[in-house]
């Protein structure tokens, strides 16, 4: 069961939160590009590598047993993580750009053609359009894009108008990286579904924030990176339904994704090894798996409370700042806080956060669609994690002060 | 902490020079930061002995940028094309090594800080990319 939310003793198991930078004590803010991992995370890792390294499903040694006791005990640790019915369902990808790409590749061949319409919206990763773009282009396929309001909100009616018969894909993203909206996700499902379209969330931002479950959810597919849960870079995942992965085609082909070869003709491997063609970071899956571990032990209960109030809290704090504006005040967020200021660009105001020890993320975070949207170059972000405190916001803020002095 | 934001950055930044368009130029480039969506466009305006006889820049994005953008067309009046590209080459330098004892570069001397600060070199070379391909172009065209 969960122990009690203390976010000192939780900074304790982040090694690297007790780094300084630029001499002075290191304010991480940029959890959105990359979260820092827990110690157990790390020894899951160096004990893997010391104690069991193997390769998996192909040797009959101890330790090749063992090393697939691991890899498979974290493809559960993911199941019950996002709740989906049966481990088949889970593939181990390297990232959210491959499993986007997996099912623009596998699922997206074989179904979309001349004339057939993929929806996205306007606050997409570029790595859930480009894939779409690319598969559009090959088949004659079209883009459709939900549009979203000043705010940052998807327009569900514009959405709604945009689904027909020749819809054959809809790909969503669950929380937008850029603004950090909460997307109405078991909605967008279910208007999918309405017209026979399966749907895809895009749920990088999503699984570190709140609670996923994807049979609630009723997505077809759902995808995320290892790496932005407080696990190992180099792992993520892919959620399918059965019944859309069993009729899917591979997407690469190799060993561990065959039953039997010959020239003639080859077998294809069982769900999920099917979607798992050679030698997978065993390693990063059990770092996922510790990762999860991690969080569940904190329990989401108590992670969205704390990343709540932060939010709140810097939500205030920056309001109140003169020539600053908040990009993306959606009702439903999650721990983005993305602005601009009148007096600064965002490279300079990242610089000078910089030189304070505070990381953030300046640009267009990958979503030049967004930015093209509320018309700026690009904005400061701001995103959060669990071990972020409001210390952590309040040097923000004086750091901000600082850009304003050396800028006005 | 002055760091990058110094005096004469900022004053560049704050006042850039040559921002009135050329109708007739001879040299026009931009070049986009892909990165962040940053820009600067040049224009250059030759007179009889190819000399450089007009400049215009406008920047749009980070202080540097603007600032890299207005120094670097402040070197440019009365230069031939092949002194430019040697102006490209000190300035490329100072920007890796530093430009002690580089007289000739002006303003520009003073972004040799940006050294400090990798992640920035893009955005100061930006308006000599933009240049450099502005030249080459013309250079193509004319034969
Ligand atoms: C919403 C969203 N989708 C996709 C990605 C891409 O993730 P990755 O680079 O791990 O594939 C990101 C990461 O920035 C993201 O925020």
């Amino acid at each position: 069961m969960t122990t009690t939310f203390n976010v000192n003793k939780i900074r304790n198991d982040f090694p690297i939160l007790k780094q300084q930078v630029n001499g002075c004590p290191l304010v991480y803010l940029d959890n959105g590009a990359t979260s820092q991992k827990p110690q157990s995370v790390i020894d899951a890792i160096v004990n893997y590598y010391s104690t069991t390294n193997s390769n998996v499903h192909r040797g009959v040694h101890t330790m090749s047993q063992q090393a697939t006791d691991g890899y498979e005990g974290a493809r559960a640790k993911v199941r019950q993580f996002i709740n989906a019915s049966d481990d088949r369902e889970i593939i181990f990808t390297r990232n959210t750009t491959e499993g986007i790409n997996l099912v623009a590749h596998s699922y997206g061949r074989q179904n979309i053609g001349p004339g057939d319409d993929i929806i996205v919206s306007n606050m997409e990763h570029h790595s859930n359009i480009v894939p779409w773009q690319m598969l559009c282009e090959e088949k004659g396929a079209n883009l459709r894009v939900v549009p979203i309001d000043d705010a940052g909100e998807l327009l569900v009616d514009e959405y709604e108008k945009m689904l027909s018969s020749r819809t054959k894909l809809v790909s969503i993203t669950h929380v937008s990286n850029a603004l950090g909206t909460i997307l109405p996700a078991a909605q967008i499902a279910r208007m999918a579904h309405a017209h026979g379209a399966p749907i895809l969330f895009d749920g990088a931002q999503a699984v570190p924030h709140m609670p996923v479950d994807v049979q609630e959810l009723d997505c077809d597919f759902y995808v995320f990176s290892g790496h932005k849960l407080f696990g190992p870079t180099g792992i993520g995942i892919l959620y399918g339904k059965a019944e859309y992965l069993e009729a899917m085609p591979p997407f690469l082909g190799g060993g561990e994704m065959i039953k039997s070869v010959t020239f003639e003709k080859t077998i294809y491997n069982d769900l999920p090894y099917k979607f798992e063609g050679g030698t997978p970071d065993i390693a990063g899956a059990i770092g996922l798996g510790a990762a999860i571990d991690y969080v569940n032990d904190l329990g989401f209960d108590q992670i969205t409370a704390h990343e709540d109030e932060l939010l709140r809290y810097g939500t205030d704090a920056l309001s109140t700042i003169e020539g600053l504006k908040i990009i993306g005040t959606a009702e439903h967020k999650a721990g983005i806080l993305s602005f601009v200021m009148d007096l600064a660009h965002p490279h300079d105001i990242g610089t000078i956060l910089d030189e304070q020890g505070i990381a953030v993320r300046t640009g267009h975070h990958c979503a030049q669609p967004v930015m093209q949207r509320f018309q700026i170059p690009a904005t400061a972000r701001a995103s959060l994690a669990f071990y972020n405190t409001k210390e952590d916001i309040d040097a923000l803020v004086k750091g901000i002060d600082r850009v304003i002095e050396v800028f006005s | 902490m002055d760091g990058l934001y110094g005096d004469l950055v900022m004053d560049h930044y704050r006042n850039p020079r040559n921002r009135s368009p050329i109708s007739d130029a001879d040299i026009e480039a931009e070049e986009f930061n892909p990165f962040c969506g940053d820009r600067a466009t040049l224009q250059l305006k030759l007179d009889g002995r190819g000399n450089i006889c007009g400049v215009s820049a406008q920047a749009e994005g980070c202080s540097i940028i603007q600032a890299a953008t207005s120094m670097l067309c402040d070197q440019l009046q009365g230069k031939s094309l092949d002194e430019v590209a040697e102006i490209g080459e000190r300035y490329r330098l100072a920007l890796r090594n530093g430009a002690e004892g580089e007289s000739e570069l002006g303003d520009l001397r003073a972004l040799q800080v940006v050294r400090q600060y990798p992640v920035r070199i893009k955005c100061a070379l930006l308006p000599l990319t933009a240049l450099e391909e502005g030249i080459k172009a013309y250079r193509e065209k004319t034969g």
